[in-house]
């Protein structure tokens, strides 16, 4: 049955047709819905972790135990991870084992644009790098039996543009099948799933040949495939690009490679022995060109024709194309100059009743007198205007190791470390163990929404909802803290702007370690948020003193009426957006923003 | 018998354009062809700008079209029809939602919403047809605002020779089967608007 499945559910399909019986992920865009998907298949696990070491360390216990097992992250995730994978490289597998990684070439919803097919070349195992879904879901299988064969770990890589474009796959809809539980642990000597360094160093020329070993194979495995056409010029590519080039360089001899690493170099050396003129086409690092060139073989072009930055498209590669005259076309028609009207930016907003609003309207109020160290989730819009009150931001939970360093450095300014819930879980506990250790004294503002929100939805240890809906016990913030030692630890409810200042005021004041307010109001978009009756602005009362578009409410809009003896523009709120989470109506100064209801009661 | 077509779906988060570039891309495959569609989601929530390519081809390459490429710019929201602009092929076909959500550079910002009219004026010096869709007011007709996109779906499926019934049932297959009637409706109102 011919079905459009996106690069994810492709993943998690082949992942279950291969045999994968257990599998964990951190949520991160563009990797999140292959454990969505993945947990749908009969007679599996699947499950959130905490965090990306959790995850493939989780996935390490059922390789060892003989499971099929799958970890997905997205690029940046595997940088938690690299701990475990490193080593995992020298101890082999036993089960087969996939590390999917998601990288995002043009950085749509990431810090960076790592290129993380290097992990392989740096930890010294494969590569598998899918150029459609249908490759997707096959290249799961192979690169399982690869990690079998050769007791490897494996990265199948994908892009965001990959997973998240649906193309066809011909497939039958899932069989019942029954969880099987693992034969029983062969402990063997005692040595095999160990390492310590006498093992390491036994192990690392025997890492060294395993690598040579998969590259042979690789020189016949019918994932790398040569597509032959016009000998005057041959391309290497891979991945995504693959489509690129095969519509720009159409009737050209293509070499499709499925495995960025090791290379099948003797296959390459005949290929380029074969065209007159080797290029390479990749997106992101010149990783397969730099093997190439090391190789010694020639390549007439690379990365001086096609952008080493961002995402790769049709246009970029044709451009390049043009530019070094490898394809004989007219450029493409000088375009009409588009017409001269501004269209104004729709940049990413708190949605209207986000429990973060109250938090970063009193912090861009507040922010000369403390600096804020920022953290990942839709929190990082804080960054943006109107509240435009984050001073730091790096990575998943490095707001508390920030602001602490910051503080204990000689930091004038108080420091605010902002971070979410499922960041908190992810990597805020060992931050906050050691400024308590320390006795730093920070402000640690949980902003607690109850959801893992920005990667679209997912629970974690504080809802006590898993990733197959199992109900349990739910991990409180507040009593971790305590337990943890902070002296000073009060919950909030998020949309109490008075509540939220005053709190956050007690906190800064706190003089003894470090101190921890939880921030509590569910995100929207969970059944925890409940709406209240929605709000509208009483035009005679409203002075168009601008304070709720400070809120930075997309349901708050200028209304035409303006204000007299400002003329500047009153306030209106849209019926469609509103929530009627009261922090607009809070900050007015003249109460003019009240429930609709009310206002037109009697009328 | 269409051989190729390229399309982008553009408009608001919540206004349901990847449901609808699903469907299109699944009539291209229920017609015969090869299809693919790409889109980029995550960070903006709601409220951000949505894009959405569909390609239809004997054998798609690329998942994304090329500026400057796509036959049919098929906009949600009417500021983003202007936004996508340059995407069209010039001569290209432009569908467009009457419908206007304040983006909050207007809204907060110093930034203007554009007039209908100058927005209307700059489509047409590029494209050779632009079709304007009330498809909120039908939508409510219907009985479901949520049912705008199925209205967009049906404008849509009165530009090409395609069968309506492909179309319908790729809607139908798609949308909760509680939703069904008033996604027909919505799909009869949205063929009769442009007739």
């Amino acid at each position: 049955m011919k079905i459009l499945l996106s690069g994810n559910e492709a993943i998690a399909l082949g992942a279950w047709e291969a045999g994968v019986q257990y599998a964990s992920a951190y949520p991160g865009t563009p990797s999140t819905e292959i454990l969505e998907n993945f947990a749908r298949y009969p007679g599996i696990k699947a499950e959130w972790a905490s965090n990306e070491k959790v995850a493939l360390d989780n996935a390490i216990g059922a390789s060892f135990g003989g499971a099929r097992t799958l970890a997905a992250m997205k690029h940046v995730g595997v940088n938690v991870a690299a701990d475990s994978l490193m080593s995992l490289s020298y101890t082999g597998v036993e089960g087969g084992l996939v590390l999917v990684s998601a990288d995002d070439p043009g950085a749509f919803s990431s810090q960076n644009e790592q290129d993380n097919r290097q992990y392989a070349r740096h930890g010294k195992f494969p590569c598998f790098d899918p150029s459609d879904s249908e490759d997707a879901r096959r290249f799961v299988g192979v690169a399982l039996e690869v990690s079998e064969r050769f007791r490897t770990p494996v990265i199948l890589r994908t892009t965001t543009r990959l997973s998240h474009s649906k193309s066809v796959v011909d497939a039958e809809p899932p069989t019942a099948r029954e969880f099987k539980p693992l034969p029983k642990f062969k402990r063997g000597d005692g040595m095999t799933h160990v390492i310590i360094p006498a093992i390491a160093r036994r192990r690392h020329p025997e890492i060294e040949q395993r690598l040579r070993d998969i590259a042979a194979w690789a020189e016949s495995a019918a994932i790398n495939r040569i597509e032959w056409g016009d000998k005057r010029l041959g391309i290497v590519t891979t991945g995504i690009a693959y489509q690129y080039v095969r519509e720009v360089f159409a009737g050209s001899s293509i070499l499709k490679l499925g495995m960025s690493y090791p290379l099948p170099l003797e296959m390459i050396r005949s290929f380029a022995a074969e065209v007159e003129t080797l290029i390479v086409v990749e997106e992101l690092d010149p990783f397969i060109e730099d093997q190439l060139k090391a190789a010694g073989i020639s390549v007439a072009h690379g990365k001086d024709i096609i952008p080493l930055c961002g995402e790769l498209t049709l246009e970029k590669v044709r451009r390049g194309a043009l530019q070094a005259g490898l394809i004989d076309e007219a450029p493409p028609e000088e375009l009409p100059e588009p017409p001269a009207l501004h269209v104004p930016p729709r940049p990413p907003a708190l949605c209207p009743g986000c429990p973060h609003r109250a938090f970063f309207y009193d912090m861009a109020r507040n922010k000369r007198k403390a600096i804020i160290a920022g953290d990942i989730g839709c929190y990082s819009m804080g960054v943006l205007p109107p509240f435009s009150s984050m001073d730091m931001l790096i990575s998943m939970g490095a707001s508390i190791g920030m602001a602490h360093g910051f503080r204990q450095a000689g930091g004038q300014e108080k420091a605010v470390a902002t971070i979410g819930d499922s960041t908190f879980f992810h990597s805020g506990l060992a931050p906050l163990a050691s400024a308590v250790y320390n006795r730093a004294n920070i402000v640690v503002a949980v902003l607690d929404n109850r959801i893992t929100a920005m990667t679209g939805q997912q629970d974690n240890p504080g809802t006590g909802i898993t990733l197959q809906k199992q109900e349990g016990e739910h991990i409180d913030i507040a009593a971790v803290c305590r337990a943890m030692g902070v002296a000073f630890v009060e919950e909030v409810d998020a949309w109490d702007v008075d509540a939220v200042n005053k709190t956050l005021k007690a906190a800064m004041a706190f003089k003894d370690g470090p101190a921890v307010i939880v921030v509590r109001g569910a995100c929207v978009f969970t059944p925890h948020f409940e709406p209240r009756p929605r709000l509208t602005v009483d035009p005679d009362k409203c002075i168009a003193c601008g304070k709720c578009f400070q809120v930075g409410c997309p349901a708050i809009l200028k209304s035409d009426e303006v204000f007299p003896k400002t003329g500047k523009h009153k306030a209106q709120i849209d019926p469609l957006l509103c929530t009627g989470c009261t922090v607009c109506a809070q900050v007015c100064p003249t109460q003019a923003i009240t429930p609709f209801e009310e206002t037109y009661r009697g009328a | 018998m269409i051989e190729q077509m390229n399309f982008l779906f553009v408009g608001v988060g919540g206004q349901g354009v990847l449901t609808a570039s699903d469907i299109a891309a699944q009539v291209g495959v229920d017609l015969g062809l090869d299809a693919k569609k790409s889109e980029v989601h995550g960070f903006a929530q709601r409220g951000g700008v949505v894009e959405s390519h569909i390609r239809w081809a004997k054998s798609v390459g690329s998942p994304t079209c090329e500026k400057g490429t796509v036959d049919i710019l098929m906009a949600f929201e009417l500021l983003e029809s202007a936004r996508w602009l340059e995407w069209l092929r010039p001569g290209g076909t432009i569908i467009v939602n009457r419908q206007q959500i304040t983006p909050m550079s207007a809204s907060v910002g110093d930034e203007t919403y554009p007039p209908e009219e100058e927005i209307l004026a700059a489509l047409h010096t590029r494209a050779g047809r632009v079709i304007v869709v009330d498809a909120l007011p039908l939508a409510e007709r219907a009985g479901n605002t949520r049912t705008a996109n199925t209205v967009m779906l049906a404008t849509l499926s009165t530009l090409l020779d395609t069968n309506p019934a492909v179309w319908e049932q790729a809607i139908l297959r798609r949308v909760p089967s509680k939703y069904a009637d008033v996604n027909r409706t919505a799909f009869q109102l949205g063929r009769e608007a442009v007739a």
